[in-house]
């Protein structure tokens, strides 16, 4: 299996009046070509901002990012953003509101000088299970997984093949949870994509991911394949404490 | 006597598009139990609740043929009266902490001015009061949220700050909108037995506002089902499982499983005749 994503001793630390938070204390761990990984763990533990991280928006103070085996620098380049895209944890705040669709999804075309906008906006919608007549829409006008929907087509335009997924349907309801995994689901299939997909629940994870790192207060705990998790073979408390406290939630 | 007394209520919004009709007729009453409201996404849960604490902006209409808080008519009372209220008496917690904090203030402040404004509490103890609300929502480092902004938070974060926020004047009736949706459940258990304490050893009255069926059916009393502004039906919520509405029933299918199969999951076929029920 290639390595496409390959996370070595990552430590970020914010620097606020005077003292340092340490959100994540090298963490470790690889995904591979296809793979669908997840990072679970405590509120505040530091998964988003590892893949914060990734796409350089957080403050890398030690370790390195490798993506297909290159380490990466302090900037992002557009080729950057042609192969990795994350989608936020905050479907709200993650859509400018004043924009329509048709202007979300096509601003990073115009970014990559990328021609066929009309083409390709329409495709981006249908392949995300949104009629093309909402193309001139803005986003307070669409439910909550009619938003996260259009998130992922905007992660897609420049057909990347790492997707970073933030929580991608905490804000969901039950059914809409369903659409939108059922989405990635297929999106997977179809493109060969790579996930890394934070959750804070273990069914999710469980139901997407074959394997997952665990975290507490900014470390690694644990990693773990998927029927390590089913067979209960885990060591950290923490880790028992969450799956018990899943089991019992019904998960 | 019930602390909530809700009939009949109603909350429109005229749109370029046409009239929306958010809550159609809803009706219930509220002891000091927890009361969990359940829907899909825009099935009119929080226009209910900010409906009852009086919170529904310009243009939007709200009618009912009755709202009584505690022997208090809500119809008739001002904007001043109900703010008072507000206040003190009833809080709602926000489903989104991004709306509700104000992003150039620091934590600590927006926690103690209403203690230091309402209850002429000394800058200190005010302090020692929110640090306890932070400690209490399992917040690891009380002090540097403090000091924090909210942007400097993760997810989960701002929704504790949020549910500290709310429970620092001691309400008598606290509606919570999704109050966990972002919290991972052994957090979201902490929480849930700050609110579960309130129920039992002050008697509050909580409205509990969740998409998440199962939670709800664990932690609450009764359980409504709303489906497209209208509560299609009212359950004991141990026997969410026996729910007889198809969309009720639905929605439980829907749901991921530890070792459950893996491939699409069931979603929902909705049909319009739920919508008469
Ligand atoms: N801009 C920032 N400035 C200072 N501290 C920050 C900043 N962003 C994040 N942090 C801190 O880093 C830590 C990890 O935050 P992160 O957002 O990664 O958590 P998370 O695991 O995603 O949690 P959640 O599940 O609640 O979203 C937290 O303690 C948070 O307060
Ligand atoms: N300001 C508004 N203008 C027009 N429609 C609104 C407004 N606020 C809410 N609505 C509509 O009211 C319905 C109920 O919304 P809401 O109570 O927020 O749903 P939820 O059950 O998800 O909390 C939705 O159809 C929503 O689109
Ligand atoms: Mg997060
Ligand atoms: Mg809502």
């Amino acid at each position: 299996m290639t390595a496409m994503i390959e996370i070595d001793g990552l430590d970020v630390t914010f620097r606020v009046k005077g003292h340092e938070v340490q959100a994540v204390k090298g963490a470790r761990f690889t995904v591979g070509e296809g793979e669908s990984y997840g990072l679970v763990g405590e509120s505040g533990s530091g998964k988003s901002t590892i893949l914060r991280a990734i796409c350089g928006l957080a403050p890398v103070t030690g370790g390195t990012i490798r993506i297909e085996g290159r380490p990466l620098g302090p900037r992002r380049d557009k080729a950057f953003a042609s192969k990795v895209q994350m989608v936020f944890q905050d479907p709200y705040a993650s859509l400018h509101p004043r924009h329509t669709l048709d202007r979300i999804l096509s601003e990073p075309l115009a970014i990559h000088g990328i021609g066929e906008h009309d083409r390709r906006v329409v495709a981006a919608l249908e392949s995300v299970g949104l009629p093309a007549s909402f193309r001139f829409r803005y986003p307070h006008q669409l439910s909550g997984g009619q938003r996260q929907r259009v998130a992922i087509a905007r992660a897609l335009m420049l057909e990347p093949e790492i997707l970073l997924l933030d929580e991608p349907t905490s804000a969901l309801d039950a059914s809409v949870q369903a659409e939108v995994l059922n989405l990635l689901w297929d999106l997977r299939e179809e493109r060969g994509l790579t996930y890394l997909m934070v959750s804070h629940d273990l069914a999710v994870v469980d139901h997407m991911c074959d394997r997952m790192a665990v975290m507490e207060a900014g470390r690694i705990v644990e990693t773990l394949e998927r029927p390590d998790l089913l067979a209960g073979r885990f060591r950290h408390p923490y880790t028992r404490k969450l799956f018990e406290a899943s089991l019992a939630a019904g998960g | 006597m019930s602390l909530l007394e809700v009939d009949d209520l109603h909350v429109r919004f005229p749109t370029e598009t046409g009239m929306v009709e958010a809550v159609r007729g809803v009706s219930f009453s509220l002891g000091r139990e927890r009361l969990g409201v359940v829907g899909e996404s825009g099935s009119g849960k929080t226009i209910t609740g900010r409906a009852i604490l009086g919170l529904v902006r310009k243009p939007g209409q709200v009618r009912a043929r009755r709202m009584l808080f505690d022997g208090i008519d809500l119809a008739r009372l001002d904007e001043r009266g109900m703010r008072r209220l507000r206040g003190q008496r009833m809080a709602m917690i926000m489903q989104d902490p991004k709306y509700s904090l104000n992003p150039v203030m620091r934590i600590g402040r927006q926690l103690t001015e209403g203690l230091r404004l309402r209850e002429r509490m000394s800058p200190a103890e005010a302090r020692r009061r929110a640090l306890d609300a932070l400690e209490a929502v399992k917040i690891r480092d009380p002090e540097r949220v403090y000091d924090a902004y909210p942007h400097e938070l993760s997810g989960g974060m701002g929704q504790r700050v949020m549910i500290a926020m709310m429970l620092i004047p001691g309400p008598d009736l606290l509606i919570a909108d999704e109050p966990t949706s972002a919290l991972d459940v052994t957090v979201q258990a902490e929480v849930l037995k700050i609110l579960d304490d309130l129920v039992r050893e002050r008697g509050m009255g909580l409205i509990f506002i969740s998409h998440d069926l199962k939670l709800v059916s664990r932690f609450c009393d009764r359980v409504l089902v709303m489906y497209r502004g209208k509560v299609v039906e009212e359950i004991a919520a141990d026997r969410l499982d026996q729910a007889r509405h198809p969309y009720t029933r639905g929605l439980l299918n829907c749901l991921p499983r530890i070792g459950g199969p893996r491939g699409h999951l069931p979603v929902l076929e909705r049909d319009p005749a739920w919508e008469e029920a």
